[in-house]
């Protein structure tokens, strides 16, 4: 089965001209075009204070765009959450304290509606899926950091969304962790065929992860490069020791400094403009 | 989330009218409760209405009456205009409370280091300073009074050390509970230094539960003048709010507005003591406005 | 919050309860031995002080006196507590709809919060005289009116901020699943605000004794707890006194444990208190 770029048939999210700028004057995106297609796993990596995290709240219709327009599965990303068309992951694992596990994971499946009988099924599976049974009755806080996050990514998917939004979900953790979790989000992937959209930090993982890899830089936030990860499917804990790997994340890194030196260029063109 | 914007508060100018802003809400208020006042007064008494109580110029007289008694000399009294005898009395109560709260502050504060060094006095004095809230400090009042009066203490530091009762008890509950909320990285980092128990207590202990201690202090602040009133009134102290509050309330019937005006002058001293305590609290920890609530 | 925790993953064992008896008792050894030691030195050391044995009668002979007379202090403390009672109802219960209303009109409740915490700040005690005005001085209403005020303020003060101190990323969490303003207070707000409301809950049930104890003071019915410690520690009968005293602590600490005993029931998910 072949993953990559021809996957996308379908698109799933289409981006098109769309800027963002704050009420405090800041421009955080401007003139972000992309298009996602169905079942394929993109990774948004680039420097603090490039909009990474603000497109991904755009995308999920949690802000609003100031320019452009973004439709999730042929519709308004507004009608999108209404329809409960994406499952969003946080860095922060964002669990209730006082429901259970098992009622954390049902919490969508209440708001849409679904009976006990389903709920509590659907939350078995879930929980199976991300390895987590028999902690159902536990409380949040008397999980560890990587399973608490695992929950999260189990609420995230409980109702099976098209698309799953991820922000930064492991930045929390330690490397051990972060990198069996890897393994596991993969294989969540694969087992539940949805699309994923992830936000990092880290350029291994974005390339260990992603069939792309949208890098950004900042002032504003905008895309510098698109490089497609063409990486043999299924990825394994072995995929990080392929020689293509390390190029993939030189070719990354590269491509962060350019806008890097960049941002300095323009800033240092500001500076003189400013002094005259 | 470094892509969150951060609203960043206007500056500048914009400071000036934020403050003239500020200032006009706050009129608005003031006159909101006025006009509801007035207005409650007005249906009620002329649609006859006497649920929850029946409005006259005795249950609610009108507000600038309120503001005009201040300016009469009372029937009773120094002889001088009300408002000078009310701010006189304010500052006699005023001394008792600030007596009160700075005895019931040290204590409290003691108490709470002491029952965060041990835990044996944690479980042993923890219960009573929770349970000695309960005792009802009027009832007792008295019976404090005539015993260090026994003893040849000045009636206002009886009433002094009523308020400083109902003054110690936040504070030592907030000193322990800041004490014990340490941050647990700071004390290892203290440990690594190898430093002793007292320089962690000084130096990173009480620092760090300073917060927890100003907000108690904002409640002790209003308690302190609450003691210093309901002191006053069982001790036959007449000088004081308590005992203007007392005497007019004998004279209720004939002069309501006496009482009202008493009662607004207590009102403004709990709240002066108050805001003495958030500026004070400001000077100190410098934190964001929004914080000190 | 969800910080990363060591993993912490032990399965509360509830243990034989014989030993869990020992530990209860072993956690409440030392207040007992307090205790002890209070009741003795008082007992034995009056004269040490000076402390005149009408002022300040021995333990036991206040003991004595509340058996002589427990019909009707009791009674009369029954009858104060039930002021007390529908005062903190009264209270508790408007600032709480007032709290969650301005929850739901931020700008509102924004613009009114400094108003409620000056308002707080006011010694409210000071107005029993007037509710005695409002309402006849021997209706339980007038100190059940105290009450309620002295209640209402801490109250709402805390459930207003316990409604709107929700972290940003758990309210942006239900509006990932396109949920209304209602089922975010219904399932977001309103439980994270419980602890707040149950601490303002704790103080304001002895605030709402003392109210009402105080709000006698100024006068009240004859069978009313707070007359008839007024009227005797004013004919010198100070053991009386002492025994209404002992009678009003006794009242309010059980209302306070239970108030303690309803928020322990219904916060079992809160770390703290699951222990």
């Amino acid at each position: 089965m072949n993953r990559g770029l021809d996957g996308g048939s379908q698109t799933v999210v289409a981006i098109s001209d769309v800027g963002k700028t704050f009420q405090a004057g800041t421009t955080a995106l401007s003139g972000i075009d992309l298009e996602i297609g169905k079942r394929e796993f993109v990774s948004l990596i680039g420097p603090s204070g490039c909009g990474k995290s603000t497109l991904l709240r755009i995308i999920g219709d949690l802000i609003e765009p100031s320019t452009g327009s973004v439709l999730v599965n042929g519709k308004t990303a507004n009608q999108a959450r209404r329809d409960h068309d994406y499952g969003i992951v946080f860095q922060e694992a964002v669990l209730y304290d006082w429901r259970t596990v098992a009622r954390n994971i049902s919490l969508p499946l209440e708001l849409a509606g679904w009976d006990r009988r389903r709920r509590s099924a659907r939350v078995g599976e879930m929980l199976e899926l991300v390895e987590l049974t028999g902690f159902g009755d536990h409380h949040p806080w008397q999980l560890s950091g990587g399973m608490q996050q695992r929950v999260a990514i189990a609420r995230a998917l409980s109702f099976d969304p098209s698309l799953l939004l991820m922000d930064e979900p492991f930045g929390a953790l330690d490397e051990m962790t972060r990198e069996r979790l890897n393994l596991e989000l993969l294989r969540i992937w694969e087992a539940s065929g949805s699309t994923i959209v992830f936000v990092t930090h880290s350029i291994a993982e974005a390339v260990f992860l992603s069939t792309r890899v949208i890098v950004m830089s900042a002032r504003p936030g905008r895309i510098s490069r698109v490089v497609p990860i063409d990486l043999p499917q299924p990825r394994r804990a072995s995929s990080r020791e392929n020689p293509r790997f390390f190029e993939y994340v030189t070719e990354i890194r590269e491509a962060l400094h350019l806008g890097a030196d960049l941002d300095r260029q323009v800033a240092a063109a500001d500076e003189e403009v400013r002094a005259q | 989330m470094a892509s969150i914007a951060v609203e960043r508060p206007t500056q500048g100018a914009a400071g000036v009218s934020a403050t003239a802003r500020r200032i006009a809400s706050f009129l608005l208020v003031l006159g909101c409760l006025w006009g509801f006042w007035e207005l409650y007064r007005w249906v009620w008494s002329s649609a006859g209405w006497t649920w929850p109580f029946r409005v006259d110029a005795s249950t609610m007289p009108h507000v600038h009456e309120i503001l005009h008694a201040l300016a009469q000399h009372p029937t009773s009294g120094s002889g001088q205009i009300l408002a000078v005898q009310l701010l006189k009395a304010a500052g006699f109560t005023a001394k008792e409370a600030v007596a009160g709260f700075s005895i019931g502050a040290l204590v409290g504060f003691g108490l709470g280091v002491a029952m965060s060094q041990a835990r044996l006095l944690q479980r042993g004095l923890l219960p009573y300073v929770v349970a000695s809230q309960a005792v009802p400090i009027l009832a007792v009042a008295p019976i404090v009074v005539v015993y260090l009066g026994s003893l040849h203490v000045a009636p206002w530091f009886s009433v002094a050390v009523i308020a400083a009762y109902l003054t110690f008890f936040p504070v030592a509950i907030n000193t322990l509970r800041g004490l014990q909320s340490t941050d647990r990285r700071a004390l290892e980092l203290m440990r690594s230094y190898a430093a002793g128990r007292w320089y962690v207590l000084w130096k990173l202990r009480v620092p760090a539960a300073l917060p927890f201690i100003f907000s108690a202090l904002r409640v002790s602040a209003t308690a302190s003048v609450v003691g210093a009133i309901i002191g006053e009134a069982p001790s036959s102290i007449q000088s004081g709010l308590g005992g203007y509050i007392v005497n007019f309330n004998q004279y209720y019937t004939l002069e309501p507005q006496n009482l009202w005006a008493t009662n607004l002058v207590a009102a403004l001293l709990g709240i002066a003591f108050f805001l003495v305590v958030v500026l004070a609290e400001r000077a100190v920890l410098r934190r964001a406005p929004e914080n000190v609530v | 919050m969800s910080s990363v925790q060591p993993t912490a993953i032990q399965p509360r064992r509830p243990g034989l309860l014989a030993n869990r008896i020992g530990r209860r008792v072993w956690d409440w050894l030392p207040a007992l031995v307090v205790l002890a030691v209070i009741f003795a030195a008082w007992q034995e050391s009056i004269d040490l002080f000076h402390i005149k044995k009408f002022l300040a009668p021995q333990p036991t002979t206040i003991a004595s006196t509340f058996w002589t007379d427990r019909g009707q202090l009791l009674r009369a403390g029954w009858f104060t507590f039930q002021e007390a009672l529908g005062g903190y109802a009264i209270g508790c219960g408007l600032a709480l709809v007032v709290g969650l209303v301005l929850a739901r009109w931020r700008g509102l409740g924004r613009a009114l919060l400094p108003y409620a915490i000056a308002a707080n700040a006011i010694p409210i005690i000071a107005f029993a005289p007037i509710a005695d005005a409002w309402f006849s001085p021997f209706s339980k209403t007038s100190k059940m009116v105290i009450a309620a005020v002295l209640c209402f303020f801490p109250v709402l003060v805390n459930t207003l901020r316990g409604l709107t101190s929700v972290r940003p990323s758990s309210i942006e969490l239900m509006r990932s699943y396109a949920a209304g303003e209602v089922e975010i207070f219904r399932r977001v707000r309103i439980p994270s605000a419980l602890p707040f409301v149950f601490t303002a809950l704790k103080i304001s049930s002895v605030l709402a004794m003392i109210g009402a104890i105080v709000g006698e003071y100024f006068g009240g019915d004859f069978n009313a707890l707070g007359v008839l410690i007024n009227s005797k520690s004013s004919t010198f009968d100070f053991k009386e006194a002492w025994a209404g005293i002992a009678v009003a602590c006794a009242f309010g600490i059980a209302f306070y444990l239970a108030v303690a005993l309803v928020e322990r029931l219904s916060l079992r998910w809160v770390p703290s208190t699951s222990e």
